[in-house]
């Protein structure tokens, strides 16, 4: 049986899970195993009928009025519960922020580790083959598991999609679980000045990486930005500089965007970025690493200077545009 | 208050990287190596809250070969107060559950009120050592950490997450805890020369792991180049002016967007 995690906030579905039920639903199909569905909360959470509204064995609903908000020590004495009553033989979660800092605990405690961040697998044998990124992206690993289950997996965002998720009619259970001490104290989640620019909804989107150099070379971009009609962004260590605010980031910890147009300037392309806009119609990647990363996702690609590449560019598109 | 940070070598990021000769990692002696980008940050941090606290150590503590040294002797430069290098010349090898063992047995002494390291590593990245060593020792953990109050520091310490989206979360954490902590948490101090002169008496400590058989662990079975999932068309051939011309062109006859 595979135990796939169904990740919410306040009763509100994290659509992440349902790529994740989507991975779950296929390696069953695959190992000939059912899949069950757990979600994690203080109450009979909406959530789990939405879920069962897919084709799971069933949804277990861990309860313990401390699971109201997250913390790594409920979430691992929970999941703990739920695996040693139920013994799975896959746990299978999306890469998300919150699996992260918690999925490695529970693993820890049952003597294995995560096989995470996985971006696609193959069965073999009766066994998995799963394949993660590796150096920042530019190779990628064939790894196995050894030893016994339960196995630990998360998958990347994108990797499996959630609409693809079979659906079905499930039983909600509801299972009481015992949580220990909690050893941190949660505050509520916020966002820091609400984003004002949102780049979710631009049809043209200029990016700048590392590549850019100085603050002072954004203006070219910024120019191109212009004669496209686009609007400017960055990768991480762009705004990490704070050579551009941080609204306007885009990747796993800034925005996610999926424009008609997206030019990646002297952008590597390391999986915290690529997974914020590799939805993009048409992706064009300028960089002077033939090797980046960025150039296996870009439908056109120029190796070489972007200071040399850019000024014709904007020269070009303005005799175009008239 | 005593604070370890976890810190490793890694291929440099630009380094143009060669498949070994087993297929199962990088050649290493090929790339320039470099201190793994978030541990220098965690680094960076320790030295911080040692500062802002008046008093305490930094013990820098690093897995992996002997080059480790060049990682080590920088952050002692830059302030670390004494280092422990556990020597594993094979580390590429070493699952994420064995390297946090060895750590954990190298360091079982120590006694730290705090232990930080970087959210991941840039080479294997499998982001779940540091996770994995909080829970073989028994003390709580915060991930990818993106501030760290300095004046909550009695006993307690308050540290705000990163979630997705930009959202935010702060915790308050009993210590001792261990915190692995976000790039860019703050500018990182260079070297200084008197730094450097200084870091030549301090203590490295190195250490004949105990590695232990782990069955269950993950093995590193081909390492290749990605598949593409695309059909790009490389413009220009190594003339980014050309190129550019050319971009225009199929933009406006291909994509249409122009």
């Amino acid at each position: 049986m595979i135990l796939v995690f169904i990740e919410h906030k306040n009763c509100v579905l994290n659509r992440s899970s349902l790529e994740a039920v989507a991975a779950a639903q296929s390696v069953g199909k695959d190992l000939g195993l059912k899949v069950q569905a757990v979600v994690l909360c203080d109450k009979d959470c909406s959530v789990a009928q939405e879920v069962a509204g897919y084709d799971l064995e069933k949804v277990i609903i861990a309860k313990n009025e401390k699971l109201n908000i997250y913390t790594p020590d409920a979430y691992a004495d929970a999941w703990s519960e739920v695996i040693k009553a139920t013994n799975p033989q896959y746990v299978v979660m999306a890469h998300t922020y919150q699996v992260r800092d918690f999925a490695p605990k529970v693993a820890a405690r049952f003597g294995r580790e995560v096989v995470g961040d996985c971006i696609r697998y193959r069965a073999e044998g009766g066994k998995l083959v799963l394949t993660r990124r590796m150096f920042l992206g530019k190779l990628d690993a064939d790894v196995t598991i050894g030893g016994e289950p339960p196995y630990f997996i998360t998958f990347q965002s994108g990797a499996f999609r959630g609409d693809n998720a079979e659906k079905g009619s499930a039983q909600v259970e509801t299972m009481e679980v015992a949580v220990g001490d909690v050893r941190m104290m949660p505050e509520e989640p916020f966002q820091e000045a609400k984003a004002s620019v949102d780049l979710t909804k631009s049809e043209t989107i200029v990016a700048i990486g590392r590549g850019i150099k100085s603050q002072e070379n954004i203006a070219l971009a910024q120019q191109l930005a212009d004669a496209l009609g686009a609007d400017l962004a960055a990768s991480r260590p762009i705004c990490d500089s704070d050579w551009l605010p941080i609204d306007r980031q885009i990747g796993s910890s800034g925005q996610t965007v999926a424009p008609k147009l997206y030019i990646a300037l002297g952008i590597s392309g390391a999986i915290q970025h690529t997974v914020g806009m590799k939805n993009s119609g048409t992706i064009v990647a300028i960089n002077k690493d033939a090797e980046a990363p960025i150039f296996d996702i870009a439908d056109y690609g120029i190796v070489g200077d972007l200071f040399e590449a850019v000024p014709v560019l904007i020269d070009e598109i303005k005799k175009v545009k008239g | 208050m005593k604070i370890i940070v976890l810190m490793k070598q890694v291929a440099n990021k630009d380094a143009v990287l060669r498949i070994s000769g087993d297929e199962k990692w990088i050649n290493e002696a090929d790339v320039a190596l470099q201190t793994n980008e978030s541990d220098g940050y965690a680094l960076e941090e320790a030295l911080r809250l040692k500062e802002a606290k008046g008093d305490g150590e930094v013990v820098v503590c690093s897995l992996g070969p002997q080059s480790s040294k060049t990682v080590i002797k920088d952050a002692l430069a830059r302030g670390a107060d004494r280092a422990i290098h556990i020597v594993v010349d094979n580390s590429s090898k070493l699952s994420p559950y064995q390297i946090a063992s060895a750590i954990a047995d190298a360091i079982k002494d120590e006694n730290p009120n705090l232990i930080f390291a970087g959210l991941q590593s840039d080479d294997a990245s499998y982001g779940q050592t540091g996770v994995i060593l909080a829970e073989l020792m028994g003390i709580p953990h915060a991930t990818i950490v993106i501030e760290v109050d300095r004046s909550s520091l009695n006993g307690n310490l308050r540290v705000k997450r990163e979630l997705e989206s930009g959202w935010y979360q702060w915790f308050t954490y009993q210590l001792p805890a261990l915190l692995t902590i976000q790039s860019g948490i703050s500018q990182i101090r260079y070297a200084s020369l008197k730094g450097i002169m200084a870091a030549k008496k301090k203590e490295i400590r190195d250490v004949a792991p105990v590695v232990a058989e782990f069955t269950s662990a993950q093995k590193i079975e081909k390492v290749y180049l990605p598949l593409k999932t695309k059909q790009t068309q490389m413009l220009g051939g190594g003339d980014a002016r050309k190129g550019a011309a050319e971009l225009v062109e199929r933009l406006k006859t291909e994509v249409r967007v122009i």
